[in-house]
């Protein structure tokens, strides 16, 4: 019997639980598009806000031993320019039959509203908020993601403006995960992303004798951020009802089949791409029907969620 | 002592390149195929990718265009230099015959080419252009090697009064070539894209695009559907025509 692979997420149809996550390959149809094509059951974004943003000079993203450290500080054209590109790549989109999720940002719930309004027009099938991004406190303040009612007012804000499906990506450094997603839920968001990267951190060259990135510090993913995230997402999934998507250091169908046993319902894949390029989703795929054929599991419903026990 | 990030090099030499920049030549070697490129970072200041111009010892080519470039060009023996990579596809080693076309500071990407060509008893023909003789990139570098040297510039005062793509005409004509590699200004690569329609002979372009990470995962050297540090920066020309932006 053939092994169904598709998912539900938040009443959007995904071909199957596999997501480019947001800020890998950029915004840009073409690269979008090629990673649909290539296996991606749905496509995020770089996360853009209103007006555009040049980010952090670089260094803004190293490789060290178990993953990435990065600080790019949300560089992007801005929702009016990112709106057209988005509008190209979610037509290109279509005969892959991926679903695009367009990752928005703002510095205030206000900004956020007002960059989903843009966005919005785009058509994505889902919009992602990224209210977890640890590379630009110095300008934003703490980030919405590390408090529930900041967190909720975000969505609450974007709510009033945007009736489609909502997603909010959460911070693996929230001291209290399960209250802001508790909080997020109950202001409208339909889905969660869990988790931005893990930090942050800093990595120092002896040489120079100072920190890396220009930013000095920078969110941790990939490998290293693995483990947190599996955590993160079994927490959620035990506390909300909304359909998650587990996203942290996964690289291999053993790692997503972790995320779903966590309760995830789709997976994320950003690090990963590393080294591999887009050749990883269909890997990936592979790899998970694999395992469900060995171990008799016809779809991911019969395992989502088991290691709850 | 492992996991560090940069290797760090001290300049041995530094030589000006005219009105355009310098070429620093550094104290150790780095392993590269020809056209891959290394991200330098001058800590305080900015990192960027650079054409590895030569590899044992490593020697990078600065044309000046902006504060990072111009802090690269002054540096002097002695400072240092932090260098991860190399990054990216270079050329194929190939062909007995090449013709190589260069423009712009992408010219530093195509000596380590003639070198190998050159180790490999091939004959190779340089086709250069700039606008004055004084902004002619690492023709030395050529000489130097053994290569035959086509020169062009907008005003004539070195080599034919013209474009690169009028000194390497006659070869082209002449069916000389059994490779063409190529680098420089995108308005140059199409033209020679182009001109080269309906031949047979391949066609390979390296592609310049402002770079982040290098490493294939932000995204930001997009051109079309093609990553330029992960699919690139060298290309055969199939693979690129269509992305190529047309003169403004």
């Amino acid at each position: 019997m053939a092994i169904d692979m598709r998912v539900d997420l938040a009443g959007v149809s995904l071909p199957n639980p596999l997501v480019l996550a947001s800020g890998i390959w950029g915004s840009v149809a073409g690269t979008l598009v090629r990673a649909a094509s290539n296996g991606a059951g749905a496509v995020t974004s770089k996360s853009c806000s209103l007006a555009p943003r040049i980010g952090h000079p670089n260094p803004t993203v190293l490789h060290w031993g178990h993953g990435f450290i990065n600080a790019v500080g949300l560089s992007n054209p801005g929702a009016h320019v990112q709106r057209q590109e988005l509008a190209r790549a979610h037509e290109e989109l279509a005969p892959t039959g991926a679903a695009l999720i367009a990752s928005v940002f703002g510095d205030t719930p206000q900004g956020f509203a007002d960059a989903v309004h843009v966005i919005a027009e785009a058509e994505p099938e889902l919009v992602e908020l990224n209210i977890s991004c640890p590379n630009v406190e110095s300008e934003f303040g703490r980030p919405f993601a590390l408090d529930p009612d900041a967190a909720a007012r975000a969505t609450e804000a974007v709510r009033a403006v945007y009736a489609g499906p909502l997603l909010v990506k959460l911070s693996p450094n929230a001291p209290e995960l399960v209250a802001v997603a508790r909080a997020v839920v109950a202001a409208g968001a339909d889905g969660l992303t869990a988790v931005n990267t893990l930090g942050p951190g800093m990595l120092i060259d002896l040489e120079a004798r100072r920190p890396i990135l220009s930013n000095r510090v920078g969110g941790i993913s990939g490998p290293a951020l693995r483990p947190v995230a599996v955590r993160c997402v079994f927490e959620l999934a035990g506390a909300v009802a909304v359909p998650i998507i587990g996203t942290g250091g996964v690289s291999s169908g053993h790692d997503a089949l972790e995320m779903i046993m966590a309760g995830a319902t789709a997976v994320g894949i950003g690090s990963g791409l590393y080294c591999e390029g887009d050749g990883i989703f269909r890997r990936v795929l592979e790899e998970m029907e694999q395992w469900m054929e060995q171990e008799a599991v016809d779809s991911l419903d019969e395992i989502r969620g088991c290691a709850h026990g | 002592m492992g996991e560090a990030i940069y290797r760090t090099y001290r300049v041995v030499a530094r030589r000006s390149e005219g009105s355009v920049g310098a070429t620093l030549i550094l104290d150790g070697p780095l392993q590269a195929e020809p056209g891959q490129f290394v991200m330098v970072w001058l800590p305080g200041i900015e990192e960027r990718p650079l054409a590895v111009m030569d590899d044992d010892p490593l020697a990078l080519t600065v044309r000046v265009v902006g504060p990072f470039t111009r802090a690269l060009a002054a540096c002097a023996p002695g400072d240092r230099l932090w260098v991860r990579g190399p990054y990216g596809r270079g050329f194929p080693v190939r062909g007995e015959q090449a013709l190589l076309v260069g423009g712009g500071s992408g010219v530093a990407s195509l000596t380590l080419l003639a070198k190998r060509l050159m180790q490999e008893n091939g004959h190779v023909r340089v086709a250069l252009g700039a606008r004055s003789s004084d902004q002619l990139m690492l023709p030395w570098r050529f000489r130097e090697l053994g290569c035959e040297l086509l020169l062009a510039t907008d005003d004539g005062s070195e080599g034919l009064r013209g474009t690169v793509l009028d000194a390497a005409e006659p070869s082209l004509s002449a069916g000389w070539a059994d490779v063409v590699c190529a680098c420089g200004p995108e308005v140059m690569l199409l033209a020679l894209a182009r001109r080269m329609e309906g031949s047979d002979v391949p066609l390979y372009l390296s592609l310049e695009r402002s770079m982040k990470c290098g490493l294939g995962i932000c995204g930001n050297c997009y051109c079309g559907n093609r990553l330029v540090c992960l699919d690139g920066p060298v290309f055969p020309v199939q693979e690129v025509l269509c992305l190529l932006e047309p003169p403004p």
